[in-house]
């Protein structure tokens, strides 16, 4: 399954690092930040909640990057 | 700007103007002008030493404002108050910069493609029009729109006449007519009349809906020189502060074990300088952004890349491969010709025509066509329809034979062969030869051209694929400056075709295949780059293809290699200035030549020179 959240983050590189952190989150397949777009596309595992997921990923991008939001739906 | 950038404004204001006042009264007292510059300090850059702290809580050693809280306090302690205050102000006017830019940009090449309808106007009982949200307009529903306004969602016309601006998708800039019966795509805008149409498809499934989705989506997906530039990043910031930390104790340590003075401070001061340059912004955002740019900038022209990997392999086109009916002609059979004709050639076609009259074949609606007045009533005659072959009719008591060679050798009648290409239709009377008549596929205007164009944009090969004849091929072929043709093919030999040129490819040189997407999805996917045309309103041709030319001129294909030529020089350029100016001060750094003035422009100055570098592509108004 894959969804579309737009993103708030100030910089390229932050954008980067939280596109590394949302990978990194179990239950993500892939992720990809458009920084230009400020939207994060995120295809999940098979059987994996993304609500549940995308709450993980908030909180891993939080980390790296302070400064950053994710609106989930 | 918005409420962020305007209070970080006012702060930069205010902290230039104290440090330019604290700078210029002498105070001989040491404290009390640390305590001065460290009232500037805290309020330019108290939000940085936050998210340094936060950072350290949350073990990003390699975070940008931990970085620069440590450079700046470092310039503190060596007794750099001036320095330490400045770096960090024109680190905020920096971000500042790249805040306002980006977000400039990104607001003028949205524009660039918005297309989408806000609202939709649905036509009441009484005639009155309703504001709609097109989300919840129903298939069927009447809409109207007025002159100046949008088309919300694709339909059909069923009252009015007006004029319509396509620009937005096709970057055609003449305007097109439209009937009742004729469809209207969403994104267009109606210019002069009031028109009612009734919707073919839903919000989400209309043309300007799926245009957006793929252009929205299409610098998602990554481009080479993008993942290198990340990978870099990852790697430089670590790398640049372990430098930063062996130039701080290795030099000092040397000195010192070899008898001499280490000078602490003044390495120290070097390795700080490191600090500030270790930033990675400009390298990261330089490259997506002229992507982003490039996308932009083609779909203003009607040519929709569906991702940054494919401007960069369009860049590399080297041998163009054309399908010919319906990308280099027109695809429509017209009545190119009557030859050898033994009567008056107006009589023959309608001759040929009456013969013909009930047939559905395209080749007998185009000789229908070309006869123009309506046939005579009455005398339908006898026809028997000749599989593979033509028509045999009996008309006014004569039997009336309208075919091929096998029609004619059938009845044993003596042909005059064509030598034009085309599909010829021979016509006999009674077993006399009357002569023939050559229906043709009409070559797109402009095409000629486009194959020009693009040998000027650096393509050394084009390659005509078809399952046409080859004399008729060769010949449209030679017309156009093709340079080879590969005629009578079947589809899957196409492919086959395509993966030979494919193997005879050499380092990076790519090959791009153009079709009209109705059934080379198979090429089209094969090639390094499919490109389909006239794909406005065709589903299919969108999913198969990699780029979609909106409208089908075959000159755009030319302009989307060009466009991806100059995207991509300004991306190796971007990735030179970036990554060079870095380097340079960091060598200029370590050698105590550069200090940390100069270290913060090689942070901010290249980032605002590569965003201004990448949306050069923008000002260019003719492709």
């Amino acid at each position: 399954m894959k969804k579309s959240y737009k993103i708030e983050v100030d910089c390229a590189n932050c954008a980067a690092k939280m596109e590394e952190a949302a990978n990194r989150t179990p239950g993500v397949k892939e992720a990809v930040v458009n920084f230009m777009l400020l939207k994060m596309n995120v295809e999940f595992e098979d059987g994996a909640n993304p609500k549940a997921v995308m709450a993980e990923v908030l909180k891993n991008c939080k980390k790296v990057e302070e400064d950053c939001e994710i609106y989930l739906k | 700007m918005n409420k962020k950038q305007k209070k970080m404004l006012v702060r930069i204001l205010i902290a230039a103007a104290l440090l330019a006042a604290f700078s210029l009264i002498p105070v001989r007292n040491q404290w009390v002008r640390l305590g001065m510059f460290l009232i500037v300090y805290f309020e330019i850059g108290y939000d940085i030493l936050l998210k340094a702290f936060k950072g350290i809580k949350n073990r990003q050693p390699f975070d940008e404002c931990f970085l620069m809280a440590v450079a700046t306090v470092g310039a503190f302690c060596l007794g750099e108050y001036t320095e330490g205050a400045a770096v960090m102000l024109f680190y905020q006017i920096g971000e500042l910069f790249q805040s306002c830019a980006v977000g400039k940009s990104r607001k003028s090449i949205s524009e660039l493609m918005d297309i989408r309808p806000d609202v939709a106007y649905v036509l009441g009982e009484d005639g009155e029009r309703e504001e709609t949200d097109p989300d919840e307009v129903a298939v069927g529903t009447v809409l109207c729109v007025r002159p100046g306004e949008k088309i919300p969602i694709d339909g059909v016309v069923v009252k009015g006449e007006t004029t319509l601006d396509t620009a937005a998708l096709t970057g055609e800039s003449v305007p097109c007519t439209v009937r009742p019966g004729d469809e209207v795509l969403s994104g267009c805008i109606n210019l002069s009349g009031y028109i009612e149409f009734r919707t073919t498809r839903e919000f989400g499934e209309s043309t300007a809906s799926r245009v957006l989705d793929l252009v929205e989506n299409a610098s998602s997906r990554k481009s080479r020189s993008e993942a290198f530039i990340t990978r870099f990043a990852r790697v430089y910031t670590p790398a640049v502060c372990f430098g930063a930390l062996a130039l701080a104790l290795l030099p000092p340590l040397f000195l010192l074990v070899t008898g001499r003075d280490p000078a602490w401070g003044d390495w120290v001061y070097r390795a700080l300088t490191f600090l500030v340059i270790s930033c990675p912004c400009a390298l990261v955002i330089s490259i997506p952004l002229s992507f982003f740019a490039g996308l932009g900038t083609a779909s203003r022209q009607g040519v929709l890349i569906k991702g940054s990997n494919y401007l960069e392999t369009l860049s590399d086109v080297r041998t163009v491969a054309f399908d010919k009916t319906g990308t280099v002609t027109r695809g429509v059979f017209e009545v190119a010709g009557v030859h050898h004709s033994r009567m008056d050639d107006r009589e023959l076609l309608l001759l040929a025509a009456r013969a013909e009259r009930n047939s559905t074949h395209p080749i007998a609606r185009s000789i229908l066509k070309a006869c123009g007045e309506p046939l005579p009533q009455g005398d339908q005659g006898e026809v028997t329809e000749v599989a593979g072959q033509g028509v045999e009719a009996v008309l006014d008591g004569a039997l009336v034979l309208a075919g091929n060679e096998k029609l004619m050798r059938a009845h044993g009648v003596e042909w005059i062969p064509c030598h034009s290409a085309g599909t010829v239709v021979h016509v006999a009377r009674d077993g006399r030869y009357l002569g023939h008549i050559l229906i043709a596929d009409q070559i797109k205007p402009g095409a000629k051209e486009a194959v020009e164009s693009l040998r000027k944009a650096g393509v050394r090969q084009t390659v005509m694929l078809t399952g046409d004849r080859r004399a008729s091929a060769e010949e449209i072929a030679a017309s156009l400056g093709i340079d080879r043709v590969e005629a009578e093919l079947l589809p899957d030999q196409k492919v086959a075709q395509v993966e030979a040129l494919l193997s005879r490819q050499t380092g990076k040189d790519r090959l791009a295949f153009v079709g009209d997407g109705i059934n080379d999805a198979p090429v089209l996917s094969r090639a390094d780059v499919g490109i389909a045309m006239g794909a406005l309103g065709s589903d299919a041709a969108i999913e198969a293809a990699d780029v979609v030319l909106m409208d089908d001129d075959p000159r755009k294909i030319a302009t989307a290699v060009r466009i991806a030529r100059k995207c991509l020089t300004i991306v190796k350029e971007n990735i030179w200035i970036a990554i060079g100016i870095k380097l340079l001060c960091l060598v200029l750094g370590a050698l105590g030549v550069a200090n940390m003035w100069m270290a913060i422009f090689a942070d901010v100055g290249v980032m605002v020179l590569a965003v201004l570098n990448a949306v050069r592509i923008l000002l260019y108004r003719k492709w």
